[in-house]
């Protein structure tokens, strides 16, 4: 069992590094987690020493797309936490519905299975035709997945509980065609989609929404900047409308607490009024 | 005033028991924050809360992200996160990879946790069948922290004790009645 070469202080040369060298900004990312991912992929690419990582970093731009792809946590499911599905469905949605075009944001989509099980909610919904979903990430790897919709088959059976579980009545493998050890998705779930890469730490508002998911990313952020991707989210909100969290995210240290009022007990809450 | 000492308890099959009777031996005015790693079905949640709040004089909560840590209180990883350390000891929840099929991975905690705490982490490994723990309990050692393993043969589910005792030399193997003794010793009771 060797010790950490990579403490604090040498993260904080990396991230130094990057920012003046790629112009991404780690420097408010929670720094236990980074520091862990970053010590997985040191050990997985096998670096020697401390000063050898950081060389290559700096030379060697593929490599950083590399440590781009590979230090964003991308775990995700379809339908994870059912009751919140349930929610969406049973509370969100008929509200959606009154609306004459419904927009959509899921920022930090990862490899986009919130994305397709939102698409099939709105499907069953009678909603997807007049409905348009972005997704975005910071990183390019995940966007490319999920562009494709083809998830690994093994995980079907879990997700097919899940969907039952969120008040789901078709058959779910009706929505995909397995191929050996894939499921692509239906073509038109794909269809009412658009997948783009966005940096919630230095990109801006790029439309209106009705409703922003921003599941299991905050976690990842400090204090300040996560204050910052509130209100950047309460900008791109239509007054009336809805922001959806992670099942350990709140909303209620943010700046933008007082003008949203939370629905039932998912963590979702609905904008009140507009700032003044 | 941030806590310099943090006592740590990771378990799995079998330890539930173990760690309520370690708990219910000393009082709210233990001198460090306690923090539990339990590996756990997400659908008992609650229930697990409500259990340990009940059970022990120490007040449980869940951790909650950003949380700084209080002496005298017992935190309970959530289902199906990790927890880390922050330098200034607050919380963390990363919704990364399984570890050992685990989220709450005691191995994630444990190495966190020495990182920050270095000399003033404790950290005790109880029953279970699952060779999550071995890793972290190393490497708290490397950092010059204590390390605590139940003796395998007083384990329900002797695997998980057993497996840290091959990989690594802890400070103390102690049978299941012993732990509650030792951790009142920390608090300096008697």
């Amino acid at each position: 069992m060797e010790f950490n070469p990579i403490q604090y202080e040498e993260l904080d040369l990396l991230l130094g590094d990057i920012y003046r060298q790629y112009g991404y900004d780690f420097s408010e990312y929670s720094k236990a987690s980074l520091q862990r991912r970053i010590h997985r992929l040191f050990t997985l690419d096998k670096f020697p020493s401390f000063a050898e990582f950081r060389y290559r970093l700096q030379a060697d731009p593929q490599y950083f797309r590399r440590f781009v792809e590979e230090i964003t946590v991308n775990v995700t499911e379809m339908l994870r936490d059912p009751s919140f599905y349930r929610t969406l469905r049973t509370s969100i949605l008929p509200v959606l519905a009154t609306y004459p075009f419904i927009r959509i944001w899921h920022a930090g989509c990862a490899t986009g299975e919130e994305v397709y099980s939102m698409a099939i909610l709105l499907k069953e919904a009678g909603l997807l035709h007049k409905s348009l979903l972005y997704g975005t990430d910071i990183n390019p790897l995940v966007i490319e997945k999920a562009r494709k919709g083809i998830f690994p088959v093994s995980q079907m059976q879990k997700y097919s509980e899940n969907y039952i579980q969120s008040g789901g009545v078709n058959d779910f493998s009706g929505y995909y065609t397995a191929n050996y050890h894939l499921a692509k998705f239906d073509s038109s779930l794909r269809g009412r989609m658009i997948f783009s890469t966005h940096n919630l730490v230095s990109d801006f508002s790029f439309n209106e929404f009705q409703l922003i998911l921003c599941r299991n990313v905050l976690i990842y952020f400090e204090r300040e900047l996560q204050s910052r991707v509130f209100q950047l989210f309460d900008y791109s909100l239509e007054n009336f409308g809805f922001l959806a969290l992670g099942s350990k995210e709140s909303l209620r240290f943010s700046p933008i607490a007082s003008r949203y009022k939370q629905v039932g007990k998912e963590k979702i809450w609905r904008k009140t009024h507009e700032a003044g | 005033m941030k806590p310099d000492k943090l006592l740590l308890i990771g378990g799995s099959a079998g330890s539930l028991q173990v760690m309520l009777s370690v708990l219910t031996s000393v009082g709210n005015d233990f001198p460090m924050p306690v923090l539990v790693i339990l590996h756990r079905n997400s659908s008992f949640d609650s229930t697990l809360e409500e259990l340990f709040f009940s059970r022990t004089a120490m007040v449980t909560k869940e951790v909650e992200e950003k949380e700084q840590p209080v002496a005298g209180m017992v935190y309970l990883c959530p289902a199906d996160y990790h927890v880390l350390i922050e330098e200034d000891r607050s919380f963390s929840l990363d919704y990364s990879e399984r570890v050992h099929f685990s989220r709450p991975s005691i191995d994630v905690t444990f190495k966190s946790a020495a990182d920050v705490y270095r000399a003033g982490t404790i950290a005790v490994l109880l029953s279970g069948g699952n060779a999550d723990g071995a890793e972290g309990l190393a490497y708290i050692k490397v950092q010059g922290g204590m390390t605590v393993v139940q003796d395998p043969g007083t384990a329900d589910v002797p695997y998980m004790p057993q497996h840290a005792i091959s990989r690594m030399q802890p400070d103390h193997i102690l049978a299941a009645d012993d732990i509650s003794t030792f951790i009142r010793s920390l608090a300096g009771y008697r």
